[in-house]
């Protein structure tokens, strides 16, 4: 990061400051380098975004090829909760479990994975129940494989392609959730920049004329989440059946 | 007289990515008031899509590259297509394959043919729900009135595919095309409604056009014939010439792998080969690849040999009894 | 039909009450509200009596019944900072968020709803690709950057708008609402807008996709077949069938759209129940809180419930099943 000083305040962007360097999207309140931050808070949306995205993935796996492999009770449990959850928005869910377990890299990428693990967990229930009815589920089940072995040999790469998918999609909702709470002031404290503790802060001066401090943060959270999704769409379509056949 | 419906020089192309494929090629046919023609072929034979051309109805990226279609005498291909959509269902119908498909699933029955009704002749929706009823009677379905509050969910596909007949009937159209209209009905229902087929042609004078690949369907029911094969017309001619004389190689073949035209245990000929694609077809006659009888003459264009009413083209067809 | 409500309003009840358990636990496990309360230099004393007066020294269970209780005869507690009835704080909010929420879902219809008929049914059209193209940037880009972008253009720069807050409330047919000032649909326009932006961009690629499958099925062949205009072929058979997915999401957009309302509210400073539960989580104020989530809980029960209803008006094959 370029060097702290407080007489850098409010730079515009292209201007040379004391350490000499020149700020090619300007300086904050207090004389941050914003380049230098943004590149700081796109680092931490991504760790967050796909460390929750991965989390979310694995234990939406787990819940739902258990629940499609076990059937019965226990599906019938696990999907009715995973329905309850879904039905709710992930927002109100994300906020709740920031609040209750207060601020933080790792506390928001728990919130993100309690918020969004039931996508993953109804996309694989979906394709995996699809699977189980075929026979080859029926061979390797009618064999002495151990159930952990059936499941993740068998089950799961033919349930991969949806997931995949969905878990970009996913991504790109997680770094857009995380700016959201941290917009919102409940999530990143501003001592650690995400682009969206950056945007609020920038916020502050949307009536004077330093726009610089909330536009470029919010272009690059953008440039990010679309690109993602639109990433996302490509694949969908490569990986459609109906497509390739 | 003027024929009920007179096709000359049919082209139907598609363009893909992957080049032009002529679906239908210089389709020529006819057929008079109240005679049903057969059109056969295996899938992919192109005779679907004559179907479709004929009322106009092909999708992109297939579009008529040529010829002209006459309904009694006036060209459906020189019309607006404000002006040809109105003859669609009042002078030409169609019926689908697949009756669980063609009505909307969410529509009662009595709405879909009352919109059918009044797309076409200006009356009130009561009004139009009696003629509905009137039309599900005259292709015997029974408790009419009651059929049209149902929903298609609630109807037995044979049932169904009745109730698409009784629609394309509505306007006592001078054409019929039906697309394998029995291919998906268990074999007892389909020839309850091949019977009540024949009967309505001949009382209403509606010339049908059935496409379909069963021979044996359309050789119990049909007036004329005109077997399909990658696009073209290979033979045509009345239903009797056809099936107890065919003269293409192909037509022979279609016919001796029909199991009920042949004696029970016989070994079961087949032709060999598979249906050509049709972006990639060879030089001439189609045929040729899979012909038992080809020679180095068929890599040229075949000839339209006609004797009588029976047409065939073919190099070498079989000799004419 | 009488079954299938009664049923579902049995499974609502559990539902609510299984969440209000849920609620009271994860907000209670919250921080310490008595810290937040008084200045920190406040005697022992003062902090007891305090702990006693909202009966926090007792034990977790003991202070759901009493909230329970409370709950039962229409008591929900008093705001630790407003200092009043929670019920009335939350219920002076609400018709504030009603409105934006009102208005936001009315925009995403309106604008949603025909342009994504129009892009399935020309789906190589110029104009369906830019539909398609900022429907992706409606649902992908965070609201509260837009509704950024939004107040410095449209308030900031050009002036056309106030930057937030709510406008001039009025009497209309009974109802007080600023929707029936001029001054309140200047005020309210932007944020709903921001607000609608989400939920019109899936309705749109919700009715394209309808659309494009719908215009291939045999029956919009069969009803071309029939001399049917395209124009009544769309309205009359395909709308009707892909109105069933749509109604279905509708519904639960709704929900959405009132529960993302926390962050527009926020942007535009919409003094509405989104940025009450804001001010709320970073002020500890539970009572709030838990009113607030029971209240979004108990919406999302009764939206849910109607859209099931709907949904079996829609589809008569489900309705033959709920007779059964």
């Amino acid at each position: 990061m370029a060097k702290l000083d407080w007489m850098d305040a409010f730079l515009k962007p292209g201007t040379v400051g004391s350490g000499g360097y020149t700020h090619l999207l300007g300086t904050d309140n207090v004389g941050r380098d914003m380049l230098s931050a943004i590149f700081y808070g796109l680092r931490t949306s991504f760790i967050i975004g796909l460390s929750a995205g991965a989390l979310a993935l694995f234990v939406g796996i787990c819940i739902g090829l258990s629940a499609a492999y076990f059937g019965g009770r226990i599906e019938a449990f696990l999907m009715r909760i995973v329905d309850l959850q879904l039905s709710m928005p992930a927002i109100l869910l994300a906020l709740v479990l920031v609040a209750v377990l207060g601020q933080g890299v790792g506390q928001i990428i728990l919130a993100l994975v309690v918020a969004q693990y039931a996508y993953f967990a109804r996309t694989t229930h979906g394709a995996a129940t699809v699977e189980r009815s075929k026979d080859y589920i029926e061979a390797a089940r009618s064999t002495p494989l151990p159930t952990s072995r059936v499941l993740f040999r068998h089950l799961l790469p033919n349930v991969l392609p949806p997931l995949i998918v969905v878990a970009t999609v996913q991504v790109a909702s997680a770094i857009a959730l995380e700016a959201t709470l941290s917009f919102l002031g409940v999530g990143l404290p501003l001592t650690e920049p995400s682009l969206g503790s950056l945007i609020a802060n920038g916020f502050k001066y949307i009536h004077t004329d330093r726009y610089w401090l909330s536009i470029y943060p919010g272009l690059f959270l953008m440039v990010t989440v679309v690109t993602i999704n639109l990433v996302g769409d490509q694949v969908r379509t490569v990986l459609d059946p109906r497509r390739s056949r | 007289m003027t024929k009920a419906l007179d096709v000359r020089g049919l082209t139907t192309r598609f363009e893909t990515r992957s080049g032009d494929v002529t679906a239908v090629n210089n389709v020529s046919f006819s057929v008079e008031r109240g005679r049903i023609m057969g059109l056969v072929g295996e899938s992919g034979s192109g005779k679907s899509v004559t179907g479709f051309s004929i009322l106009g109805l092909v999708e992109e990226p297939g579009h008529i590259s040529g010829g002209e279609v006459l309904v009694e005498g006036q060209d459906l291909r020189a019309l607006k297509p404000e002006a040809l959509r109105k003859l669609r269902g009042s002078k030409v119908a169609m019926v689908f394959q697949d009756p669980m498909m063609t009505l909307n699933p969410v529509l009662r029955i009595g709405d879909q043919m009352a919109m059918a009704v009044r797309v076409h002749e200006n009356m009130s929706k009561r009004a139009a729900w009696e003629r509905a009823r009137e039309a599900l009677e005259i292709v015997g379905i029974p408790a009419a009135g009651e059929r049209l509050k149902a929903y298609p969910h609630q109807l037995s596909g044979g049932m169904r595919q009745r109730v698409a007949i009784a629609t394309a009937l509505l306007h006592r159209p001078a054409v019929i095309i039906a697309d394998e209209p029995t291919t998906a009905l268990d074999v007892s229902i389909q020839s309850q409604i091949l019977a009540e087929v024949r009967r309505l042609a001949d009382e209403t004078g509606t010339a049908i056009v059935w496409v379909t690949h069963d021979l044996a369907v359309i050789s119990s029911l049909a007036d004329d014939i005109c077997v399909m094969y990658a696009g073209r017309i290979v033979e045509r001619g009345t239903a009797e010439d056809v099936i107890a004389a065919p003269r293409h190689p192909y037509t022979v073949g279609l016919i001796g792998s029909v199991p009920s035209l042949h004696e029970p245990g016989a070994h079961l000929p087949q032709i060999p080969g598979s249906t050509p694609q049709l972006a990639n077809l060879p030089s001439g006659c189609p045929f040729r690849p899979r012909c038992p009888r080809a020679s180095d003459l068929c890599a040229t264009e075949p000839p339209l040999i006609e004797t009588g009413s029976h047409s065939v083209s073919c190099h070498r067809p079989m000799e004419a009894p | 039909m009488l079954g299938f409500l009664v049923q579902r309003l049995l499974q609502a009840v559990v539902v609510i009450f299984a969440m209000s358990i849920i609620v009271f636990l994860g907000v209670y496990a919250i921080g310490n509200p008595i810290d937040v309360m008084i200045d920190p230099g406040a005697t022992q004393a003062i902090r007891q009596k305090l702990i006693e007066q909202y009966g926090l020294d007792q034990p977790l269970w003991q202070q759901y019944w009493t909230f329970l209780s409370n709950v039962v005869h229409g008591d929900l507690g008093t705001s630790m900072v407003y200092n009043v009835s929670v019920i009335k704080l939350v219920f002076s909010r609400l018709p504030a968020t009603v409105e934006l929420v009102f208005v936001a879902v009315m925009i995403a219809t309106l604008i949603g709803i025909p342009a994504g008929i129009y892009a399935g049914y020309r789906p190589n059209s110029l104009l369906a690709r830019a539909i398609m193209a900022l429907s992706v940037l409606g649902f992908s880009v965070p609201t509260f950057w837009i509704g950024m972008l939004l107040v410095m253009a449209f308030a900031v720069n050009l002036g056309w708008l106030p930057s937030g807050g709510r406008g001039d409330v009025s009497s209309f047919l009974g109802l007080r609402t600023s929707l029936a000032t001029v001054d309140g649909w200047r005020h309210v326009i932007m944020p709903a807008f921001n607000l609608s932006l989400f939920m019109m961009g899936l309705l749109i690629r919700l009715t394209r996709a309808g659309m494009v499958e719908a215009m291939q099925t045999d029956y919009v062949k069969f009803a071309r077949a029939q001399g049917l205009p395209d124009r009544q072929i769309v309205f009359s058979h395909v709308l009707r069938n892909i109105s069933i997915p749509i109604v279905t999401v509708f519904g639960l957009e709704l929900g959405s759209t009132l529960a993302f309302a926390v962050v527009t509210e926020s942007v535009f400073n919409w003094p509405g129940i989104g940025k009450l539960i804001i001010d709320s989580i970073l002020q500890l104020d539970r009572p709030v809180m838990v009113t607030y989530l029971i209240l979004v809980v108990i919406l999302f029960v009764l939206i849910n419930l109607v859209v099931d209803i709907v949904y079996a008006q829609l589809d008569p094959r489900v309705r033959l099943k709920g007779g059964k």
